[in-house]
Order: C-alpha cells, then structure tokens, then sequence
C-alpha cells in the first residue's frame, strides 16, 4: 500500500462545477456534485474507517466498515457508493455504527494471521490501522474455523510476494488493475468464503501481469508486497522526485531508510502519473547501488592499458590537460561533447555550456539527435516550438486517437495506462505500425483501423490521409483561413490534391487498403477532438522530419491543435530527451532552440559568461564519427550516453572512437563506450543528485537527492571542475543556480525557479510573465510561429531497398522490462522478463527459411550481421522482422545502417534490409565483441 | 378427424414421464388407427397429477392422471379420446376443484394452449395488450402500470410503475428492458412455467415496456437449469420476430424491440438485478452498489427496466384491460394476483394463482391438502431460501406484502415450502447459512465470511459448546449481516436463522423461549 502517511480520500475526486453542501456530524461542508460521502467527509476533516475504498479507484462498497447514518434514509449506507446530497445530515459515529464496524472486524480478523509484530507490513498497514479505529478486542468466533491461513505464497514476481493468507478479498489489487493499469490480470476465482485473487491460472510471473504495481500500491495489507520493504522494513523519511526511465516523468516518492532506498512509490500528486508507475520505475532502481557502478575515477593512456584508479582531482586536471594538447595539436575543433538526456536540464546545459564556453567551439550534440531531432525540426519549422503540444491530461479529451509509430504499452507504459482508460470509456483508436503492437487489441481496447503498413512507408500514408481529407471536404477552412499561412496552404492542397497522393495510389507502396486508409481518414477529421501520438517509428528514418511535418499538416488542416483532446504529442523516449533540446545541446541551437548564427542571441550568451561564441554550428553526432576517422577529432567528453552500443552502424561507430586520443566517458557503468575510453568519470544516478528533468509533456520536475553520491560527485559537479580545470569558471553552489541562469537567458523558462517547482509540483514550459504558472497546451490562440505553415510533404522512398539478398525488412524498438541500452535495466531483476534479445518473424518467412521458434539465427545487412533467437510472432506481417537493442552481445545496430533522417541525421534505424538464416554459431563480429569486451573486462580494477 | 390430446411439455411433468406417455399415446393412437393430434402443452400446475393428459372432446377438454405410459392402453381401451371413463378420468379440467378456485390472471393461458402457436396465443387473447400500447404514448402506458399497483414479483415487492416511470424519465442513447429470469429460490417455479408455457406472454410484456420506455432491446438472463425454457422461448422470440412482433418495425409501428437470451452459469446471486447486470456484461456475476439505479445506470451503464418474468408477464393484461382492472384484485396495497408456488413436504403441490389476501393456512389446507407425508406442518418457508420460517400460529395472516411483512414473513417470490413435525429447525437455520456461504458473491465481508461462521457458530450451538454465549454471538453476526451486507443475499440470510431460532428455540437445545 501507498504510506500511511499520505492522505486518501477514499474516492476520486470530482469535477463537477455544481455542488452540493451537507453536514457531516454537524459540520457544513461544500462538494462538487457526485462526490461521495466519504469524501464529502473527509474534505470536512472526518476520517470515516475504510478498507475498499482508495481514492485512486471508484468506489466499489465491499468492505462496509464505512457505513455511516444519514438522516430519513433507513438503513446503513456505504458512505464511499452514496453521493453527497444537498441537505444531508450524515452522522459517522453512532453506537449502533460503532457495533456494526466492530463485528465486521472480527469476521475479517476472523480470518488473518495475527502475526502483526513479524508482518512486513507491520506499522503500514490499513487493516492493522481499522482494528484500531474500530477498537476491536476479541475475536468471539476463535481461530480453529475455515480459513486461509494455510494458502500458499505466490513469490514468482522478482519485486513483490503474493501472500494470500492476508488477503482481505476487497479487490483493491484486482481493480487497481483494471481501472488504473488497464491490463486485467487480476479476476477474483470462486465464490463466498472461497472468493480469492488469483492473476489468471498460474502465477503472477507467468500471469499477464506487467507488474506496474499498482496492485502492489493499492493493496491495503501485506498481501501484496514488496520484497525490499520486506527485507529492509518500513522506511523512516521520504523524498520526492523523478523517475528517470522514460519521458513520461513519473513523480515517485523515494522512502528511504538512512541513506538506502527502501521503495519507490508513485506519487499521487504527480501530474504526469496521477500515482501510477510501471516496472521500471516502480521496481527497477536497484541498479544505483549495483556492484558494477563506478565510484572510483579512473584513467589510462591507451585502451589496451589497464586502468588505473585516481584521485577526482588528478582526472580533472588529465583530462583539462589532454584536451588541450589536443587542441593545440590538431586545432580548437577537434575535442566536442555529447550531453545526455538521462542526465538532469542542468547538467545538460553545463555540458553545452562547458563546449561552447571552454571548448570554444559548438561542437556538441546529444542523444535525442537519434531519437527524437526529427521532431525539434518538423514541429519548429510547421507550429513554431520544438515540443509536444498538450499535456497527458489532455487524452482524456480526445475523441479519436491515432498513435503512429510508438508502442507505448510496452515504452511509455503509464501514459499509455491513461490512453486506454480514454479508450475504454470510448473514444476511437487508429494505429499506424507495421507490427500488431497491444493496442490494436488487448483487454477492453481494440483498434478501429490498424493500419499495417511496409516499414519506410509512412508519408505515404500521411498523405494519403491528407489527400481523402482534402478531397472529400474534411478539412477545417474556417480554423485553417485563421491560423495558417494561406500562401503555403495553397500549395500543399494543390499537392495533396494530387491523384499521386490519394489511397488507391498510396495503398501498393503502403501495403495499406485504400478503403482502410479512407476510413481512417475519415474518423480522424470527423471527430470533435483527435489527438496524434508518435514516436520513433515516426522520426528514426530517412524521412522522419518530413513525417513530422506531415503529422502537423494533418492536425492544423483538421483544426486539431490549440485546446485539450488533440494536439501531435511525441512520445519522448528517456527521461529528459525533451530537456536536453530545451538545454541547447544541439550544435546549432543556444538553450531555447535559437540559433548560434543569431547575432543578438549569441551577443546575451556571450555577455552573461563573458566568452566570445562561435556563430557557425559545430558538428553533429555523425559528423564527429566521420571526422575521427579522417584524423582531424580527437577528444569527446560524453555524459551518460552510449554511443557504442545505442548509434546505428556499431562498426562505424567503434572505429571511429578507436581513432580517438582522449575519450572522456562519465556514467555510472563501464558502458560499450567505456570500453574505447581513456578517462572514466563516475556517475551519479538519479537518486544521487539535484536537478530537473522535463518530460514529454514539457513538463519540468524536481529530480531530488536520496543518497549521496556514490563516487562523492554529482555530474554537475564534475563538468564545473572541467571548466574550471580548462580555464572557464563555473562556480555554482546548486543546481538552483544553474536553473537560475537558464530562466535568465531562455525565455521560454524566465518564470521557473526551484521555488515555484516546489510550490507547485511541476511546471510546462513556456513559464515566464504570459503564462506564470506555465502551458499545458500550446498554440491555443495562435501558432508559436504565428501563422501555421504547412509543408509539402513528397514521398521519396528510402535508398535503403529490399532484395533478393536482403529480402527482408528489419525494425527494431523496445520492449516493456528493458530500457534502452539496457545498462540500468540489465542490472535489476527485470531481466526475468526479458534476459536476451530475440529476432521476431512471422511464422511464413520463418518456415520459408526452415527456421523454428527458439533457432539461433543469423541477420544479415549491408552493414554487418549478429545472431540471436527466433521467435515466430503473427504480431510481424510476412516480409518484416523486429528485434530489440536491449542487450549488447546480440547489438541490433551491428546490423543497422548508416542512412539517415535527410534533415536531421537521426538514423534510421527503423528500416534496414535483412537477411535471416539459421545460424550454427555466434557471428564473427560477435565472436570479435566477446574477446574484445573480455579484455576490457579484465583492464578494469577489482 | 383427428382427436387433439394433450401431453405437457412441462418440464415437470416430463421429469415424471410426459415423454414416454405422449410417445405411448401417439405409437397406441397408430396402431389402432385412431388418429390424434399430440399438442405438448404447458402445465396446469397440478404437480401431483402429472403427466396430466387431456382430451380435446366437443364439450370441454376432459382430464386424465397422473397417467403412466402403461395406461395408455387402457385409456384407449375406455374410449377417453372421447372422454371415456376411466379411474384416471378427472372430469372436465376446468371443473377441477383445484382449478376452479384459482383466479388465473397470469397463468389463463398456461397449459391451455400449443406454447409456441401464435395463432393459438392470438385466438386466446394475445397480442391485444401490445396492440393497444402501439397506439398509446409512453406515459399513459406507465399511467397504467401505475395504476394496476402491479409490484415487483420479488424480495422487496417494489412499485412497477415507480420503475417504469424513473428509466421513463432517465436520458440515455439506449435503453434496456431486461428480463431476470433466474429464477433460483427453492421451491419457485413460476416463472419456469409462463416461459415453457406461454412464451409469447413474456416477449409481449417486455415488448410492451420497451415501445412504453424508448427501450429497443430486451434481454433475457435464463438460467442454466431451464434448457426446456431457453428452447421454448428462443422458438418463440424466433416466431414473434418472424411475425413481425419483434423486430426494427414492430407491427408497422416503425418502432424497435427486439429481444436476446443470455443463459446464466449457475449462480443464485445473478438472480440479484445489479449482480445479473454484471453477469449479462460478460463479467463476473458480483452485486453493484447502489446507487446509481439500474433504471438510471443499468445494463452497460444505460437506463434499465429490470422485471423478473411474474411482473413482465402481468402486464399484457394491465394494458389490455387496463390498471384499475387489475388492481381490483387483491387487498390494501397488495394489488391483483400472485401465482403462489406450493412445495416441498405437501401433499397437492403446484401453482396457485389468487389475489392478495388468502391466507398460508387456506393455501396449505384448501389446495396443498397437508403434507405428503401425512404428518403435521411444523413450519413453513414463505419466499425462497432468505424467507422466514413460519410456525402455524401465523398461518392466519393474510398474504398481503405489509401485513406479512409485520408477522416477519416475506411473500418474495410466493413460493412456499411445507415441512413435517420431523424438521430440525436448527438444521435448517445452518442451511440458511451455508447456501448463503455457497452462494455469496463474496463481495461484501458481512455475507463472505459471515455465512461461513454462522455455519460454524450453529454448529457449535447444536453441540452445545457454550451455547449460551454462542447464541449470543449467533444474533449479533446475524444484526451485522442485516445491517452491514451489500444486498439482500446477505441481508435476508438472518431471517430464515433468526426465524427458527426465535420460533423453535427448542430445536436449538435452548429450554426458554428466545426472544422473539
């Protein structure tokens, strides 16, 4: 159960602008309409005893201890199921109720083990807590009757143990699990005295349960449990702050014993999770106290070189030195930086700052350049703003929802939690994926269309859509005339008009059925509200900006941006891809997406930290590769990012960073990278610093110390003694003051302070003097850019071409226990989901190829090849296989190419020419990898 | 010409033999070349005498039971498909004291017609009620229901027109007319009876609220013990629908109704309005709390009418000939007939339809004849399994809801079980509690754990074991049930136990009377 020290209402809140005033035992008290009793009373300051009711879950009115008196009703109402009346008299503490209350207990102690003082849930728990409200003192029934007290303990999930003998049969886990997670593992089996949980047939590990734990959260007695609670005991303070997994950015509360970290619970004011989580955040923070986490710094002269361990100082001042040997040997513009988007804004924008300022060249650039710079592009050059234009709370609006190219069950699994809560109560679903990814059809959510189109083809179905829009008279004039340049919007109709453009074209190139791309069309541009979700599969290709783009043509020729329920929303994939962009990290971009060549910005910049700017941008991530392997860059500081296993093309990638004189890795793990490294900095993890992180949704929150650091630094602390150690003063005494000097030279964040984050949770940029509280939705009265520009969005197939030696098309993503490179994830229990990665391929090109589930095979690309397991999926369509990246002995991107986003460079790892055969043994270049990462292995101290 | 006979299709007149004796009648018919037409009619709700079969002769249809396939022969031999006598003969059925007696309101079709003849049900009066609401509006429809007094067929005898006027009045894009026909309580069969027998009453009662609520579909949630019923009802519905009775333009009305079956899996909980809802929406069969109310947020969150068939098949007739007709029968506020359910230890078991206002001891006496096995009745159950028992001191009250709800009875379904001087009443208050611990949906902690240590705590009390203290315990277990349950299921199961306790303490191995 959550602690009991937070409040719980017992019912959800409700919105209702009518209200109704009653008397709770005597006390007036105003509600909106709908809400109940319960709650009612509980806003008038009475606690009425409780054990069904959550305020997380509507009420279910099982338990009956909450039955309360209401004047000229007969009988005992339930207060959390009966609504606030205007008039009522309630009374919650009669005899008659303080009887009724009492012989309830007993019956429920009737049947619990009375081992309070060895329970784990012993000083947390709301039964415990009840028999104590209630004042029972004696169980007249004895012990010796039918019970449960001998049922077995379910400890198949690594994180938590099912023990049913404390159950209390209030079905909180079994609705938790409907109403907030949305996966229905959980069914109450039997009847009456025999009513108990059961995850489906078996266990809960091999349930369908996703353990998001939101049972976990919502079980009121030590049934549900975690392991670590447990283990460690109740905690003794807890600290609030930010998951740092996916771009969701879920509010956890971190209890914490001393300085160990007994559990993470989602926090119930999070405006982003609304007191939800998932596996990752919830269970899989073990890897920050894991063995393998660096603490010391180490440095070596050549990576064939064991490393030695040094003092923080020393490997600052190497470090300081070798980049300006570089530097004075191979000129100011051979060193660069990579900051990280799992590292906090501020650290990102010290890094860039430490680039620009003390590197004095912009040659900096981060992850999101493959992921998500697609989206900075295409979203900047249409609306204005390089951001998601809603908040989560806006899905509860929409009417239709379309998700391309993302996953989110398995990659942003809480928001997609509150998509399918929308999608239960109605609204429409449109999927555009060439795999049968969970939403098209799981419990309670089915697709109205799935639009299972060849991988690359994704314009052509955009514009296809846009066509049938246009011809067949959807579009919006009216919002169209008002907010967009009517110049450019000429000529997109005229393109789009284009019979080249329409279904029956589009359908042999898509593989998509006209009358399905009609259809669809159709249900998008006919909803009151439709709102788009993407994600990589939108950006990771040789046209991802163009994608985009004609994602924002399709929303601003609806009229579907501007207010709640519609927008285009990119799914972000870490914790802080969005802030890392905010933070300037790009080599042409200063914090807030202005331009280096921008006199007057560059002229702030340059006054603010007393340095001269270079106007002209530095190079990108790929250009780095190609200009160490052509000699003339030789230094990279990269911060919490793997390069080596996360970029396309791992050959490439290694070669060039062997080519490097001095790589600076700093990251909590001796990553792929590190492997190629000459000086190792340690990480601190989350729960080890300050900062802030913004998510998907703009929003900014408080990532907060649990622990110190491991290695007695934090990041930020280790880039301000760079710059000092390279002769560019930083001198900071908090991140406070880093977010302090942002807020100074960003506009979009002048009115964020720790303060206000404090004051109010969280904080969507723009933040400043129009919008001091911040922006849940964007372009609400016009574009940010001003006039909506609509681009033409051309077709042009990507180079990267079936055959018949690659007959195959692969894709890869993620999956739902793993997280990215895996390097956190890998180091949790998670891996009992999830411990390789497997080739997924449709049952007839796996029987063509005379391969059978579990095979060892090999894919083959232009590029290289890897092996792994099959596993035969009907989630693939004939001709296309998928596979994770997850774990780097079986490296999907040995396989991936170097193509890539025409605008941006993001790779496209989502489209890559395959061949797959059976395979007796590892690949050569895994045979390469395991020797060579055996040998860095054993370069490293004990 | 052939002679028409009639054989019941009755599922209780089948479990004693109809089938071998219609197939009897027809092989002896063949042999001696006396043609007949076999119709497999309803039952006349004379259990004692089944199979019953009749003879249709000029006159009136002439009775003969209960017949064994061994006497067909010799019923032949007598001449009885021209009434002949025989020992089995009974006369005209009509004139069976039985019969006669009864005021057949709901049930003047059952057992007279051919269950699946629309053209029978058309010629004894069907169809009149749902033709004359085709050209009524809504509201003067429920102005009559209103009228009738018709109350809902079940524990809590609600007001019908109360119903119908609130999913009337409640806004939806869909409304439901549901039909709960699971009808569990021990020793009911009522509702078995109209579905097996007359059918097309049942479809044309839910049609009759459909065109009068807005309602365009009607469901019907059997259950699973009535393959007979289902059978019965899914021709009908097909014939009705066919007939144009059903349908998206019912009688060229322009108006929709149609009607889907939905068997149950066994669970006298779903006989429960909000816990049937559940178990219609494919979901686990567990009662919801009220509010909001089904005829607000019933069947998949939509406006629901929820009837059991009694209260739906009444009201073809309140319609036809209107609410004060209706509610001329009956006394107070207990308004036309009941079809009463005589069972158990009785010797002239069967249905017995009159108005409010007979009383238990003319029931048991003037129809039920004493018990079958010749020894006194020591108690009764009036209402299904969650009824009271009843000593004879209060055979005396008139059945009327009010009343007999002042004596601590409860009319529910009408049902009535008889039991002998030999009863253990301390047995069957542990029953009362272990059907409810069988039964209990297990949502509530009162009815879930509850029922399992009233079986313990009798038990105890039976042994003996500080009974006293246990007796004690017992009553308040049974105040917390009452007061505390979720529905009734856990709320009545007290009153069946508490019943015998207060009655028979005797049986409790108590020597002064408990408090009553």
């Amino acid at each position: 159960m959550d602690s009991n020290k937070v409040a719980d209402a017992g019912t959800p809140a409700r919105t209702n602008t009518a209200t109704v005033t009653l008397s709770i035992d005597g006390a007036a008290v105003t509600v909106p309409a709908g809400t109940s009793v319960m709650r009612a009373a509980f806003e008038a300051g009475v606690r009425v005893p409780k054990l069904c009711a959550t305020d997380s879950l509507e009420a279910f009115g099982s338990c009956r201890l909450c039955l309360v008196e209401i004047d000229g009703r007969k009988g005992f109402p339930a207060s959390c199921t009966t609504p606030a009346e205007a008039g009522m008299k309630v009374r919650t503490q009669t005899e008659k109720l303080a009887k009724l209350r009492r012989g309830t207990m007993e019956l429920y102690i009737s049947d619990h083990p009375l081992d309070c003082l060895t329970c784990p849930a012993n000083g947390n728990c709301e039964l415990q807590d009840m028999a104590g409200v209630v004042g029972l003192r004696e169980v007249r029934y004895g012990y010796e009757g039918e019970n449960h007290l001998t049922a077995e303990k379910d400890q198949s999930n690594p994180y938590f143990t099912f023990d049913p003998t404390k159950c209390i049969v209030c079905s909180r886990c079994v609705r938790a699990c409907e109403e907030v997670q949305g996966t229905f593992a959980l069914t109450v089996e039997g009847r009456g005295f025999q009513s108990k949980i059961a995850p489906g047939s078996g266990s809960f590990l091999e349930s369908e349960c996703v353990s998001c734990g939101a049972c976990v959260q919502a079980c009121p007695t030590a049934t549900l449990m975690e392991k670590s609670v447990a283990d460690a005991g109740q905690p003794d303070h807890s600290v609030i702050t930010t998951c740092a997994y996916c771009g969701v950015g879920c509010a956890f509360r971190a209890e914490v014993k001393g300085n160990q970290v007994v559990r993470m619970v989602p926090h119930k004011d999070g405006k982003a999770n609304h007191g939800h989580s998932c596996v990752k955040g919830r269970f899989a923070w073990g890897y920050a106290t894991h063995p393998d986490r660096i603490t010391k710094p180490m440095i070596r002269g050549a990576i064939t070189e064991p490393w030695r361990t040094v003092s923080w100082d020393e490997a600052i001042a190497h470090t300081a030195r070798e980049f300006r040997r570089i530097q004075a040997k191979y000129g100011r513009d051979a060193i660069g930086g990579i900051t990280s988007s799992r590292c906090t804004n501020e650290e990102t924008y010290l890094v860039q700052k430490l680039v620009r300022a003390a590197f004095k060249n912009n040659n900096v650039d981060t992850c999101a350049r493959v992921c998500h710079s697609p989206t900075g592009y295409g979203l900047k050059t249409t609306l204005g703003e390089s951001a998601g234009t809603q908040d989560f709370d806006s899905v509860d609006h929409a009417d239709v929802i379309v998700v391309i190219g993302a996953n989110p069950t398995d990659a942003h699994p809480v928001f997609a939690s509150r998509m399918k809560q929308r999608l239960r109560d109605g609204a429409q679903l449109i999927v555009v994926d060439p795999r049968r990814i969970d939403l098209v059809r799981s419990a309670h959510v089915e697709a109205a269309y799935h639009l299972a189109l060849t991988p690359g083809t994704n314009v052509a179905v955009l514009n296809a859509l846009a066509h049938v829009i246009v011809t067949e008279g959807l579009a919006k004039d009216d919002y169209v005339a008002a907010r967009c340049d009517p110049a450019e919007y000429r000529k997109w109709c005229a393109f789009i008009r284009d019979p080249k453009n329409s279904p029956d074209a589009m359908a042999a190139i898509t593989g998509v059925r006209a009358d399905d791309l009609r259809g669809a069309a159709r249900l998008y541009a006919k909803a009151r509200n439709a709102a788009i979700y993407y994600g990589l599969g939108v950006t990771e290709h040789s046209q991802g900006s163009t994608t985009v783009m004609a994602i924002a043509n399709l929303a601003m020729v609806t009229g579907n941006l501007g207010r709640p329920g519609v927008g285009v929303n990119p799914l972000r994939g870490q914790n802080n891809v969005q802030g890392s962009c905010d933070m300037g990290s790009f080599p042409h971009e200063l914090p807030g997406y202005r331009h280096v060549s921008d006199d007057s910005v560059r002229a702030l910049f340059e006054a603010a930290w007393g340095v001269t700017l270079d106007a002209e941008p530095g190079l990108r991530i790929p250009n780095m590769f190609d200009a160490a392997l052509d000699g003339s860059f030789k230094g990279l500081y990269v911060q919490g990012e793997d390069i080596a296993q996360s970029d396309p093309d791992t050959q490439h990638v290694t070669k060039a960073l062997s080519a490097m004189e001095c790589l600076v890795v700093q990251d909590i793990f001796a990553n792929e990278t590190a492997k190629y490294a000459h000086v190792l900095l340690p990480g601190s993890s989350f729960l080890e610093k300050d900062g802030t992180f913004t998510n998907a949704e703009r929003r900014i929150s408080r990532v907060r110390k649990v622990m110190p650091p491991l290695a007695g630094l934090a990041d930020w602390e280790v880039t301000v003694a760079l710059s000092n150690a390279l002769g560019h003063p930083m001198s900071y005494a908090h991140p406070s003051e880093v977010m302090a000097e942002i807020a100074r030279l960003t506009p979009t964040f002048t009115g964020v302070s720790y303060e206000k984050l404090d004051r109010l949770g969280s904080i969507q940029w723009p933040c400043n003097d129009d919008a001091p509280e911040g922006t849940p939705v964007m372009h609400e009265k016009q574009f940010v850019r001003g006039k909506g520009r609509f681009v033409v969005t051309e077709y042009v197939a990507t180079p990267e071409r079936t055959s018949r030696k690659y007959p195959l098309l692969l894709t890869t993503g993620r999956i739902l226990s793993q997280y990215n490179v895996g390097a956190q994830t890998r180091r949790t229990d998670n891996v009992a989901w999830h411990d390789a990665d497997v080739l997924d391929l449709h049952p007839h090109d796996a029987e063509q190829r005379g391969i059978v589930e579990g095979d060892r095979v090999c894919v083959r690309s232009r590029a290289g090849e890897t092996t792994l397991r099959a596993r035969l999926s009907t989630r693939m369509q004939p001709g296309v296989v998928y596979t994770t990246f997850h774990h780097p002995d079986s490296s999907a991107n040995v396989v991936t190419t170097e193509n890539s986003d025409w605008a941006t460079n993001c790779p496209e790892y989502k489209v890559t020419a395959v061949e797959v055969t059976k395979a007796g043994a590892s690949s050569e270049w895994q045979r390469r990898y395991q020797e060579f990462s055996r040998r860095q292995d054993d370069l490293l101290p004990d | 010409m052939s002679v028409t006979v009639f054989v019941p299709g009755d599922s209780s007149a089948r479990s004693v033999g109809a089938d071998e004796v219609a197939q009897s009648i027809a092989r002896v018919a063949a042999q001696r070349k006396q043609p007949v037409r076999i119709v497999r009619n309803g039952s006349r709700g004379m259990a004692w005498l089944e199979p019953l079969v009749e003879v249709a002769t000029d006159a009136s249809r002439i009775a003969y039971g209960p017949v064994a396939p061994s006497d067909v022969g010799a019923l032949f031999d007598a001449g009885f498909l021209r009434g002949g006598d025989h020992r089995l003969r009974l006369g005209p059925t009509g004139q069976i004291d039985w019969l006669r007696k009864q005021t057949r309101l709901t049930f003047a079709r059952v057992g007279v017609i051919d269950p699946t003849s629309l053209d029978e049900y058309a010629a004894h009066g069907g169809w009149v009620g749902l033709r004359k609401a085709l050209a009524m509006t809504g509201v003067s429809i429920v102005d009559e229901v209103m009228q009738s007094g018709l109350r809902w067929r079940g524990g809590a005898a609600f007001p019908a027109g109360i119903k119908w006027k609130t999913v009337l009045g409640a806004v939806g894009d869909r409304k439901y007319v549901v039909c709960n026909a699971d009808e569990g309580d021990s020793g009911t069969f009522s509702d078995r009876m109209v579905m097996e027998g007359d059918p097309f009453l049942l479809i044309e009662g839910m049609a009759i609220a459909g065109l009068a609520l807005g309602a365009t579909e009607g469901w019907i949630y059997l259950r699973s013990e009535y393959p007979d019923a289902e059978r019965t009802l899914l021709t009908a519905i097909d014939e009705a629908r066919a007939a144009g009775f059903l349908g998206d333009d019912v009688l060229g009305s322009k108006k929709r109704f149609d009607i889907r079956l939905r068997r149950g899996a066994g669970a006298y909980i779903c006989g429960e309005e909000t816990a049937m809802l559940e178990s219609l929406e494919g979901k686990r069969g567990m009662v919801r709390p009220k509010p909001p109310l089904p005829a607000i947020a019933g069947l998949f969150g939509k406006p629901s009418l929820i009837h059991n068939v009694m209260t739906l098949a009444a009201v073809p007739l309140i319609v036809e000939r209107g609410g004060a007709f209706y509610a001329s029968f009956g006394v107070g506020r207990s308004k036309g007939t009941l079809p009463f359910q005589l069972a158990g230890n009785v010797k002239h078991g069967g249905l017995v339809e009159l108005p409010f206002g007979v009383t238990l001891r003319t029931l048991l006496d003037e129809f039920g004849g004493g018990t079958a096995s010749g020894r006194p009745i020591r108690a009764v159950q009036v209402g299904g399994p969650l009824g009271a028992f009843l000593p004879p001191a209060k055979f005396d009250v008139p059945l009327d809801y009010e009343l007999f709800a002042q004596a601590g009875g409860m009319i529910g379904h009408g049902g009535i079980v008889v039991f002998d001087d030999t009863v253990d009443m301390a047995k069957m208050a542990r029953y009362a509690m272990q059907f409810c611990a069988i039964e209990s949906c297990g949502k509530c902690t009162p009815c879930r754990i509850g029922s399992t240590r009233g079986v313990e705590v009798i038990d105890k009390i039976r042994a003996g074991d500080r009974r006293d203290a246990n007796v004690a315990l017992l009553r308040d277990l049974c105040d917390t049930m009452t007061a505390a349950s979720l529905c009734a299921m856990g709320g009545l199961t007290p009153s069946p136990v508490l019943s015998a306790l207060d009655q028979f303490p005797e049986d409790f191995g108590l020597r002064t009377a408990a408090r009553t």
